[in-house]
């Protein structure tokens, strides 16, 4: 049943790349538990507008779970306090009137800073140049059909191929590695004969261009996968460390 | 004689394309190189595109507001893809599509496009694979198929719930793979903000960059747009928060004809309006309708105490509910188009037999629970199923989902003819963004076999036949004066906006917008709403123009500008959309008119009228624009009163 909430909320605002940053503190009165966190921030801007001030500026698009756009790092969690989902799916009856929020930026050093919420992610569209593809041309192709696939591979591809690119398990890495990023596009294709061929080279060419960008080591910590939202599952690290050093062998 | 040409080319329906390509002017390699093309856009139409014309060796420069190009609207589609392969058996072929298409778009799209269309499906299903995309499938290892509304056979590819995000990563991996070899130049959070025209050719565009704001100039000796649909003119949709239709209006003001601008589809499955902060509307995809039944209650003191929260709906003995697709529509059931399936939500609701706010239906998967368990259920939707309850708080294994219609994509756009290329040479048009395929209807599915149709089988052939003429022209400098003045004019735009200083905040105004679109413009037009709704949009505009508040810089990140921008160009597109359903005195497709209707409430077609496109012409800021007609000729289909009974 919809009730309103009264929320403290302390945000991260920086005016750009180069600048210090600082937290600001707001508050916002009778929110409905039936509106989404971006709801709640649409508010929060929309009085600040109306008080003649610059609003919080943040990442979203879709604002339903899947283009990996939204980025809020909230009360110390990535995507907030809410189990699989991302922060533009997160509603606020997960929090309780009179609650403090504090609302931060994806922190890691491959991922500046661009204003306020916003960070830069092209690192991560470097990496899938690198490699994460399966080099076909258009047109000239076999036709669909014509290799069958087990069902339980395409539906463990598929699985993997769910990330969306966000980039949470980076921030809820404390060594800011892009692992889980880069081992579920190394086994959705993998997996496929299609991608199979060209496997060993591809685990080699993204996680050299992942180190070269500044994304740290993977020590098996797991914080990536209990904040993904799209539950990529770290086994997918342990088929990306095979795939790798297999083709460390073949060198 | 009508100022438009289509080119279509000579030869039976089914010979056309062949014959196109078979004559068609082609560019060698070496001239290739020299050839810049722009194209902005990364969703399917424009990803496939850019990555195909790269790996042909045009040199490419691609465009997106977002921060990666996989982010593209594109990425939200979820039920799938439809292509001819007939791999189930089930009787389907090209001309099935074919003409499932042209009916489902209530026969006001262009013959030789759509046949086209269905022509290349199968191959995009080809190239998806080999890209690695992993479609569904059976045990025996091969694609598996669903069925999709409008449709009596199983043609729908797709990837669990997230086909448009599987396909997207297809076409931005071969995209990133020509970024990588040199092929492409990508241009993040770079948005177009003007067209640039010399000697009457698209030459090139003025982008805004969205991180520091500084405007650039950009050569090309052609441009695509693909920018996407309009349907955020309505401000609440199921479309992204940013998509747009800024590039259509800059086309047009340009010269490009804006055509059947008035076509939007509203999608009768979507999760219901809940309260005045809402921000987007979230699409529960048409695949549902396969498994849930759609219904209210059938008498009306059952939908007062369930308004009242005095009732549930599980609490309704199935003699009295009303399954009204079912009733009224026995061939199709709960599988009738999307436009027919709407208008009987509102119907019932305006009737006083809606759920919830009232304006609500149940979906309800009880009898295919029943039927096939709930794990069948949940690996067909569980993503969906999740997501509802994520946003609904309501477990809809349990009780019946609520949904209702909302505005979903614009069958309207550029004016393209069979080559994609608009009414100025050089520029051509792809995806969502042209008007070419869906008539005055889409049929679900058939929104992402056309953007990748456009951008990995048509605009690669055509887009050559253009520039086959241009390879003696040099790259122009971008300090020409016409490249000069286009920069200058949108400087001086975004210098107006930001000195207006006014009090009204742009979601403010949009929100305004939206509800009067939604209001006269929206399910059910009339004469006397359409010409309020007129009135009223030009209130808006001076409101905006006069009293909009824009905080910040013009250096710099401004989402607030950005957003001004893009609502200066809906309003407009909202005045056309008025203007071109005030003029189509009929009813075809998502287009209803509440004047012409059968005696059942269906849309009343007025082909000796209306068998034609229309075709708007911009003539200046403060005159009407002018009306052209494309008329539809159908040499291999007979125009009929759709029946889906
Ligand atoms: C929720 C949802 C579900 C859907 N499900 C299905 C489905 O199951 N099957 C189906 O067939 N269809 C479906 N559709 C429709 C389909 O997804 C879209 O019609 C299609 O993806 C549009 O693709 P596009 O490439 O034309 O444009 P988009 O994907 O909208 O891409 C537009 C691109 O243009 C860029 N852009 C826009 N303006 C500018 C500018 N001024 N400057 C620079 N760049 C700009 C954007 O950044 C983006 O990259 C669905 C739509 C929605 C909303
Ligand atoms: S692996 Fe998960 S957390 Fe990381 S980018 Fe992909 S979806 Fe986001
Ligand atoms: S806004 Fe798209 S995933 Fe959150």
């Amino acid at each position: 049943m919809e009730k309103t909430i009264n929320l403290t909320l302390k945000i991260w605002r920086q005016n750009g790349p180069k600048e210090k940053g600082r937290f600001e503190t707001y508050k916002v009165n009778n929110i409905s538990t039936d509106s989404s966190f971006l709801e709640m921030m649409d508010i929060l801007n929309e009085q600040l507008i109306n008080e003649n001030k610059e609003p919080v500026a943040f990442d979203h698009d879709c604002r339903e779970g899947i283009c990996g756009m939204c980025s809020l790092y909230i009360n110390g969690r990535p995507h907030g306090p809410d189990d699989d989902v991302t922060t533009c799916q997160l509603h606020m009856r997960k929090f309780k009137d009179g609650e403090t929020v504090t609302i931060e930026p994806w922190r890691a050093a491959a991922f500046p800073v661009i204003k306020d919420l916003i960070v830069d992610r092209n690192a991560f569209d470097k990496i899938i140049a690198a490699g994460g593809y399966v080099s076909v041309s258009t047109g000239g192709v076999p036709d669909a059909n014509a290799i069958p696939i087990s069902k339980i591979d395409a539906d463990e591809s598929m699985d993997s191929a769910s990330c969306i690119g966000c980039g949470a398990c980076v921030a809820a890495c404390k060594n800011s590695s892009a692992m889980l990023f880069v081992s579920a596009k190394v086994s959705q294709l993998a997996l496929l004969p299609q991608g199979r061929v060209e496997a060993k080279r591809r685990a080699k060419a993204m996680v050299a261009k992942m180190d070269e960008l500044g994304f740290g080591g993977c020590t098996n910590t797991g914080a990536c996968e209990v904040e993904c939202p799209k539950n990529i599952s770290i086994t997918n690290i342990a088929r990306l460390n095979r795939e790798y050093l297999k083709a460390r062998f073949a060198e | 004689m009508s100022v438009l040409n289509a080119r279509i080319p000579e030869g039976p329906l089914a010979q056309k394309w062949t014959n196109y390509k078979d004559h068609q002017k082609l560019v060698n390699p070496a001239n290739k190189r020299k050839l810049d093309v722009i194209i902005v856009g990364t969703g399917l139409a424009g990803a496939s595109a850019a990555a195909s014309l790269g790996e042909m060796g045009f040199n490419v420069k691609n465009f997106t507001i977002q921060d990666s190009p996989r982010r593209a609207h594109s990425i939200a589609a979820q039920g799938g893809i439809n292509a001819a392969k007939n791999y189930p058996n089930d009787g389907d072929s090209v001309f099935r599509l074919f003409y499932d298409t042209i009916k489902g778009g209530d026969y006001r799209a262009r013959e030789a496009n759509v046949y086209r269309l269905a022509e290349v499906s199968n191959s995009i299903i080809d190239q998806c694979v080999a890209q690695g995309v992993p479609f569904a499938r059976e045990y025996g290892g091969l694609l598996d198929n669903r069925s999709f509304g409008g449709a009596q056979v199983s043609r729908t590819f797709y990837a669990k719930g997230q086909t448009g995000q599987q396909l997207l990563l297809g076409a931005y991996q071969a995209l990133m793979r020509q970024v990588n070899a040199g092929t492409v130049k990508m241009y993040t959070r770079t948005e177009l903000v003007d067209i640039v025209i010399v000697d009457g050719k698209a030459r090139g565009i003025i982008a805004r960059d969205l991180v520091t704001g500084e405007l650039q100039r950009h050569f090309g000796h052609a441009v695509v747009l693909a920018t996407g649909g309009y349907g955020n003119a309505f401000f609440l949709s199921t479309n992204a928060m940013g998509s747009n239709g800024s590039a259509a209006v800059k086309a047009f003001h340009k010269g490009a004809f804006f055509a059947n601008p008035c076509m939007a589809q509203i999608h009768p499955t979507c999760i219901p309006v809940h309260g005045e902060f809402q921000s987007k509307l979230t699409l529960m995809s048409e695949s549902l309708r396969n498994d849930g039944r759609i219904w209210v209650p059938a008498k009306k003191e059952d939908a007062e105490a369930i308004r009242a929260g005095k009732l549930k709906p599980t609490q309704i003995a199935e003699e009295d509910r009303d399954y009204y697709l079912e009733r009224r529509y026995p061939a199709f059931g709960n599988l009738v188009p999307r436009d027919v399936a709407s208008r009987a939500a509102k119907e019932r609701c305006d009737a006083g037999y809606g759920v919830g706010t009232g304006l609500a239906v149940y979906l309800d998967f009880k009898s295919s629970i029943e039927r096939l368990g709930k794990n069948v259920i949940e690996a067909r939707y569980g993503n969906l199923f999740q997501m509802y309850e994520k946003i609904v708080d309501e477990n809809p294994y349990e009780t019946p989902m609520m949904i209702y219609p909302a505005i979903h994509y614009t069958m309207g756009g550029i004016w393209v003819d069979y080559e994609l290329q608009t009414t100025i040479p050089g520029l051509f048009a792809a995806g969502e963004a042209n008007f070419s395929d869906h008539g005055a209807n889409r049929l679900g599915a058939s929104a992402l076999m056309q953007g990748l149709a456009d951008g990995y089988f048509v605009l690669p052939y055509t887009i050559q036949n253009y520039l086959a003429d241009d390879i003696r022209t040099p790259r122009m400098s971008t300090e020409e004066k016409e490249f000069v003045e286009a920069e200058k004019a949108v400087k001086s735009r975004f210098e107006k906006l930001m000195s207006i200083k006014g009090n009204r905040s742009v979601d403010s105004l949009h929100k305004e917008l939206g509800l009067v679109m939604w209001d006269f413009v929206g399910m059910g037009r009339n004469k006397k709403g359409l010409q309020h709704a007129i009135e009223r949009i030009a209130e808006i505009k001076k409101e905006f123009w006069s009293n909009v508040r824009i905080p910040g810089d013009i250096k710099g990140m401004n989402i607030e500008l950005e957003k001004a921008n893009r609502l200066a160009d809906f309003i407009e597109i909202g005045d056309l959309m008025a203007r071109d359903a005030l003029n189509r005195e009929e009813s075809c497709g998502g287009h209803f008119r509440e004047e012409y209707q059968t005696g059942e409430g269906e849309a009343l077609r007025q082909d000796d009228k209306f068998a034609f496109v229309s075709c708007w012409q911009y003539k200046g800021d403060d005159a009407e624009p002018v009306l052209h007609k494309e008329n539809l000729v159908y040499e291999s289909v007979k125009m009929v009163q759709r029946n889906y009974k």
